[in-house]
């Protein structure tokens, strides 16, 4: 009884902080960008008509409501250009995620299956790109991929080419740099869960008569698929809203969400319609992160 | 005239293409198997055979490559030498999903992922078996280890005896020509050990099974094997049956690590017909039956197990007390142990030594326990000695 009476308010407290810090960063903000996104554009500073004035009373909030439009949404699903940078964002981050998974899960499973002191090694190794700046590791690439650059270089030493390739301003640049860059978020997730799953039971399954193929396809990765979930989460989310990696590498031709919401917030100074697409952007991210929450919850069931 | 009985274990053998031994040769032949992990030698030139439908122990501290052994012989650690032969056929390089042999894991090793049902399927399901035949086969091992109602159930929704059961099906139901356990009860509490050693032997003997066991517990060996081989430093010290190993030790180290044993080294003094006169430290001069082999060195090591001794108050009593030449020391009681079953007394010989017996409590009133300072008896006949090599 005193123990639990020393011990509840810390406890609650410590209970709240997560929401208070969701409230105070995200619902607040969220609510800002709402608001916005329901308004129409102005020349003035800021660039659109203030919604509702609470200190105006009570009649004035009921006009704004009803003055509340969803014409900035209407726009976004009659213009090609939004549904078309959806959908590549979509396609790009769907695409790159599939491919850290591909490349990510071999590294994971070799880390976890070194001996204990090299695996904090490899973990080093892993982690300490990110002691350089993004940008300038973003640099570095267009440095390495421009038309004199070291892969072209390596690439004609070798004879594999006889002309220098146009990697800059392509897809294949883009997909490169996000791999590059995301490759961690992949591979740390993926190596905790196969390094706590006990190897005796990949044993198991080979003493029952599976040969390694099966022992990885029955045993191995469906108990590495909290893994899996949290690494392909990790990537495909902030793919799918990524602008500098584009920007920089990819060409002009096509644009993600990412750079769509820069031009209308930076360059035709469109707040309300840059809030609506970055709302819908929201939701559309929500479909994925709900199905995750539901398999993991499914996950804590069985772990009963 | 054997040949004309049915003899439904070699032919199913056969008709699923199994290697299987010809006739008086061993299932499994272990020659000159060695393994070395960096600089130490955890198996050590191990020879061995087992007969089909043994129920085996491979008995040892922990470290003495028991595991190891058992490892190779499932095939996840490939010897450096020697050859592993199953039915007359090598396997030694095999690999383990090439082998008609399964395992029971220590920790059962349960698929977390699959339910009771799928984890014993998984086996079957490999071995390209039928629908409708996994199905019944599942129906039968679960029947088997009593597990119905479970099937649906995932292995973290199981108590410690039901996972351990699922184990013992899941290895069952291939119907492996050799079924090893790595310290298959470690696990689970004394009781329900014990309850779960006799299901064991049950199940081994009914199914005509051959079973290999590797366990660090000594009681366990003893009860369930009909032979033990004891390991040390990667080498097998003793193949022999529980018995034997017990009352015939071959050395002063198995003496001591299988059961409780009073030992007192000493010099030989003389043969007198198929007896020996010891001169012991401790003890003073003890008469002991010669060993059937023949030992060489004067100095030598006599063994006796703390039941082998009798206490009294005056001296040997009874048909066997008058009629064998009888090792008679006094002493007084210095300890007492009391275990239920029987009581444990530790006797300061009036020679110097310590002398260790163990009393059946027979009868339920304390009027002929001994009291500590008490002076006794101690005594035991020549054939209750062992002589080993010091």
């Amino acid at each position: 009884m005193s123990a639990r009476r020393i011990f509840a308010r810390p406890a609650r407290l410590a209970a709240i902080m997560p929401y208070v810090w969701m409230v105070l960063f995200f619902l607040v903000p969220f609510g800002f960008v709402l608001k916005i996104s329901l308004s129409q554009t102005a020349i003035a500073q800021p660039p659109y008509e203030p919604v509702f004035d609470l200190t105006q009373g009570w009649e004035a909030l009921k006009a704004a409501f009803a003055a509340l439009s969803v014409d900035n949404f209407r726009l976004l699903a009659s213009d090609d250009i939004y549904m078309f940078a959806y959908v590549r964002s979509l396609t790009v981050a769907v695409t790159a995620t599939a491919l850290l998974l591909l490349i990510g899960y071999p590294i994971a499973y070799g880390m976890a299956r070194l001996p204990t002191r090299w695996q904090a090694v490899a973990m080093v190794l892993v982690i300490v790109p990110f002691w350089t700046s993004f940008l300038i590791r973003i640099y570095a690439w267009i440095n390495i991929l421009q038309h004199d650059g070291l892969l072209n270089q390596i690439l004609l030493a070798l004879h594999l080419v006889s002309q220098p390739v146009v990697w800059l301003s392509t897809d294949s640049a883009m997909y490169i740099g996000i791999v590059y860059s995301y490759l961690p978020f992949m591979i740390l997730p993926l190596y905790a869960t196969l390094a706590k799953m006990e190897p005796v039971l990949e044993e198991a399954a080979s003493d029952l008569g599976a040969p390694p193929w099966q022992v990885f396809w029955l045993v191995t990765f469906p108990l590495s698929l909290p893994g899996v979930g949290a690494g392909v989460l990790l990537c495909f989310i902030p793919i799918v809203g990524e602008f500098v990696i584009p920007d920089l590498l990819a060409g002009s031709n096509s644009l993600m969400i990412g750079q769509t919401l820069w031009l209308e917030f930076f360059t035709n100074k469109d707040w309300p319609v840059a809030s609506a697409a970055a709302i819908v952007l929201l939701v559309v991210l929500l479909a994925p992160l709900l199905l995750y929450e539901r398999l993991q919850k499914r996950q804590l069931e069985q772990g009963r | 005239m054997t040949d004309k009985l049915p003899r439904t274990n070699a032919t199913a053998k056969a008709a699923r293409g199994d290697a299987h031994p010809a006739a008086g040769e061993p299932l499994l032949r272990i020659e000159g198997v060695a393994k070395t992990f960096g600089t130490f030698r955890a198996v050590d030139g191990v020879s061995l055979d087992i007969k089909a439908g043994e129920f085996f122990a491979l008995l040892g501290p922990s470290g003495c490559g028991k595991t190891t052994l058992l490892r190779m012989l499932a095939g996840f650690e490939a010897p450096d030498e020697g050859r592993i032969l199953l039915g007359g056929k090598d396997i030694a390089q095999a690999l383990p999903h090439e082998r008609p042999i399964n395992m029971m894991f220590q920790n059962y090793a349960l698929f977390p992922h699959l339910a009771v049902r799928d984890n014993i399927a998984f086996g079957l399901k490999r071995a390209g078996m039928a629908r409708g035949e996994i199905a019944t086969r599942v129906a039968e091992m679960v029947a088997l280890v009593k597990l119905e109602g479970l099937e649906k159930r995932k292995p973290d929704q199981l108590s410690g005896g039901q996972r351990q059961r699922v184990a013992l099906a899941r290895a069952l139901a291939r119907r492996p020509q050799l079924l090893l356990l790595d310290e298959p009860l470690a696990a689970l509490d004394k009781k329900l050990r014990e309850n779960t050693q006799g299901e064991l032997m049950e199940l081994q003997r009914r199914l005509g099974m051959t079973f290999i066991i590797v366990t660090h517990d000594q009681e366990e060996a003893m009860t369930m094997a009909s032979r033990i081989g004891v390991m040390r430093d990667g080498k097998l010290a003793q193949v022999a049956s529980p018995r034997e190993l017990y009352e015939a030790p071959h050395s002063r180290w198995i003496a001591e690590f299988v059961g409780d044993v009073n030992l007192f080294d000493g010099e030989f003094k003389l043969r007198d017909g198929h007896q020996l006169v010891i001169a012991t430290q401790g003890a003073g001069t003890l008469v002991v039956a010669e060993p059937r082999e023949r030992v060489g060195e004067s100095h030598l090591s006599v063994a006796i197990r703390p039941e082998k001794v009798k206490l009294s108050r005056r001296g040997p009593v009874g048909e066997i007390g008058h009629a064998v030449a009888i090792n008679s020391l006094d002493g007084v009681i210095a300890d007492i142990c009391y275990l239920g079953g029987t009581t444990t007394y530790k006797v300061k010989l009036d020679a110097g030594g310590m002398m260790q017996a163990a009393v059946a409590n027979s009868a339920r009133l304390d009027i002929d326990a001994y009291s500590l300072n008490q002076h006794v008896v101690a005594w035991f006949t020549p054939d209750d000695c062992v002589v080993l090599p010091s």
